[in-house]
């Protein structure tokens, strides 16, 4: 299952940081962050719930990138 | 500006005064210090929060906590040396801000920029209820709702027109600026502007599958495909900043060390105020932010002429073609056949057009159009039977009960008919009536106006091979060929053998280059796929070709490809400079500031430079 989600991020290389730790959360089987379009695609594995993954996510992309924001969890 | 950025340019101005002030303030030592402690923290509070935090979640390497400690340990130097010179530590952090700010500002607008070409999607339709117009959102129109275009209007969602005479423009989706007109049962795209008069439309599709939200979707979603040096400047981020942590260090600590060993004094301050240097110029931000940067403008520049490439990676391969393969029929030629003659007719050529129009009734391929149009009658399907499709030789089937054959002379030799070769270029439809041989149809297909251009300009580009493919006989792909100046033709081929023929120029192709296969999307699928780079011709309207290709030219310009490759050579162009670029003054600062030769005012000079001039230079893609 993919989903795409609007972010808030300021910097290009924060933008990678927060792609680092989506694809280090369980449940994520893999994730690309567009910093040009502000979006985040994450593939989730077979059967993961997904708004619970995304908690993580955020959770995650918050403790590198503390100014991160994910919309639409 | 955003508000966060007002505030940002706020502080930096205020800083800066008060640095200036401070600077010439008779005061010394411990009560200087702290005066100088105001403009740091108005400028440098939230980055040494996001410090702290950094420390807390175990983000040792984040930019901010890098810094934070460059800063503070300009400050403790200052302090031991009693210079009373704290201006550099306010300094540095001011210009990280400047540097900030105008990344956040630059990307803003480039993001900007590209929303307003992308702006061919409107807020609101017009939906037609009775004899009352309402508006709403065109998420919320069903497909099959009748719907109101004004003239300057665009039209909101794909469909066809029921009543109303117009012109419609659709530069915004084709780059192409002359007005079509439309009347009704026409097809209408959403995106594409109303020019005179009041359409409605009958919708064909939910807005969010119509055409204007494809193509803004596959511009958004070009950025996820990342290329290689994207990836390779990601890897190089990741190892940059701790090496020159790492680096850093070692600079603080060995040549003291070694120092002290050589029984010389060890000048800490010297060494540890190098290493801060080093920390300064820690952040890889420039070269991060202006790749993607100007791989996005690039691809925005590109819709902009009505070419979409659907990621960053099939721009920079579409960047290194060096063989160019086109399929004839629809992508090169216009696509549109007439019958121009009738040999060896045995019985009157009517008849014989007749028959054919029957044979091929069931076909919709441009050959079976062009018969119909000449026989210019209806096609009463009742008597057709026993249709039989011989893929890549022809069609046979019963007209009233007598058997007919039409198709190339493959199909002829197949049923056993003798049959006469044509020496006309054009498509040959051999015909047999009753089993026996009854003459040919040459039908033929003219060039595109700017094929020759197209071809031309390509191998201006540096594209060293042209091939053209076609299921074609020999002789008219020759003359097509010989018309256009394309070097190589392969003629009669069956859509397996055009996979095959790709498959073998691909590896023949040199090292490192590339292969674009340009064909209409339809028929093209598997070769499209196969090639390194697809591009389909006249994807508007079109799903199956925006599904199949990797680069969608809007309308059936073949003159596109070539500027399709002029805008993807400048893009990697800027992208390379900007590369080499960051990279190379970033050492050239590290080595400087490692010999003791540049501070902290030049290497923050430097870094802020290079971010600006690098952003400024990837805006460049844009204006394609």
């Amino acid at each position: 299952m993919k989903k795409s989600y609007k972010i808030e991020v300021d910097c290009a290389n924060c933008a990678n940081k927060m792609e680092d730790a989506a694809k280090k959360t369980a449940g994520v089987k893999d994730c690309t962050v567009n910093f040009m379009a502000l979006k985040m695609s994450v593939e989730f594995e077979e059967g993961a719930d997904a708004k619970a993954v995304m908690k993580d996510v955020l959770a995650n992309c918050k403790k590198v990138e503390d100014d991160c924001e994910i919309f639409g969890i | 500006m955003t508000k966060k950025q007002r505030k940002t340019l706020i502080r930096i101005i205020l800083a800066a005064v008060l640095t200036v002030v401070l600077h010439f303030l008779p005061v010394t030592g411990i009560p200087r210090f702290c005066l100088y402690l105001i403009p740091y923290f108005i400028i440098g509070y939230d980055i040494l929060r996001k410090a702290v935090i950094g420390i807390k979640n175990g983000q040792m390497l984040d930019e901010n906590f890098l810094m934070a400690t460059a800063t503070i340990g300009a400050f403790a130097i200052a302090l031991a040396d009693d210079s009373g010179d704290f201006d550099e530590a306010v300094a540095v952090m001011l210009f990280y801000q400047v540097g900030e700010l105008f990344q956040g500002y630059a990307v803003g607008k480039s993001r900007r920029s590209i929303a307003e070409l992308m702006d061919i999607r409107p807020d609101r339709a017009f939906i037609l209820r009775g004899d009352s117009v309402e508006e709403v959102d065109p998420d919320e129109v069903e497909t099959g709702s009748l719907i109101v275009v004004d003239p300057g209007e665009k039209v909101p969602i794909d469909g066809i027109v029921e009543d109303g005479i117009s012109t419609v423009n659709t530069a915004a989706l084709t780059g192409e600026s002359l007005p079509r007109d439309i009347c009704p049962g026409d097809e209408v795209i959403s995106g594409s502007v109303n020019m005179t008069g009041r359409l409605t439309i009958r919708t064909t599709k939910p807005a969010g599958e119509s055409t204007a939200a494809k193509i803004i979707e596959l511009v958004e979603e070009s950025g996820a495909k990342k290329s290689r040096s994207e990836q390779f400047i990601t890897r190089f981020a990741r190892i940059y900043t701790p090496a020159v942590c790492g680096s850093a260090l070692a600079l603080a600590l060995l040549p003291p060390v070694v120092r002290l060993i050589t029984g010389l004094s060890p000048e800490w301050h010297t060494w540890v105020y190098r290493a801060l240097t080093f920390l300064v110029i820690s952040c890889p931000c420039a070269l991060v932010v202006s790749i993607p940067l100007s791989f996005f403008a690039g691809i925005g520049g590109a819709s902009k002429k009505g070419i979409l490439i659907k990621g960053a990676n099939y721009l920079e391969s579409l960047s290194k073609a060096s063989v160019a393969v086109f399929d004839k029929t629809g992508t090169l030629t216009r696509g549109v056949f007439d019958v121009s003659d009738i040999h060896h007719g045995i019985m009157p050529n009517e008849a014989l057009i007749r028959y054919a129009a029957y044979v091929e009734s069931p076909s919709s391929h441009p050959i079976s159009r062009s018969i119909q149009r000449a026989y210019g009658n209806a096609v009463d399907r009742s008597i057709i039977t026993d249709i039989q499709e011989i893929g890549g030789h022809g069609i046979c089937a019963k007209v009233d009960g007598v058997p007919v054959a039409a198709g190339n002379g493959k199909l002829m030799q197949k049923i056993g008919v003798e049959h006469h070769e044509c020496h006309s270029p054009g498509t040959i439809v051999h015909m047999a009536v009753d089993g026996a041989y009854a003459g040919h149809i040459v039908i033929s297909d003219c060039v595109k106006d700017t094929s020759a251009e197209a071809i031309r300009k390509l191998k201006a580009a540096g594209v060293k091979k042209t091939v053209m493919l076609t299921g074609d006989n020999e002789k008219t792909g020759r003359a097509v060929g010989d018309e256009l100046g394309i070097d190589m033709v392969c003629a009669d081929l069956l859509p397996a053998d055009k996979v095959a023929k790709v498959e073998q120029l691909l590896s023949e192709k040199p090292e490192g280059t590339t292969l674009i296969f340009t064909g209409d999307g339809i028929n093209d699928a598997p070769v499209l796929s196969r090639a390194d780079i697809g591009i389909a011709m006249g994807g508007l309207g079109s799903d199956a070709a925006i599904e199949a290709a990797d680069v969608v030219i809007m309308d059936d310009d073949p003159a596109k490809i070539a500027e399709g490759l002029r805008i993807s050579r400048k893009c990697m162009g800027i992208v390379r400079a900007n590369i080499v670029f960051a990279i190379g003054i970033k050492l050239l600062c590290l080595i400087l500031g490692a010999l003791g030769f540049a501070n902290m005012w030049l290497a923050i000079f430097a870094d802020v430079g290079v971010l600006i001039l690098c952003v400024i230079n990837a805006a460049r893609a844009l204006r394609a």
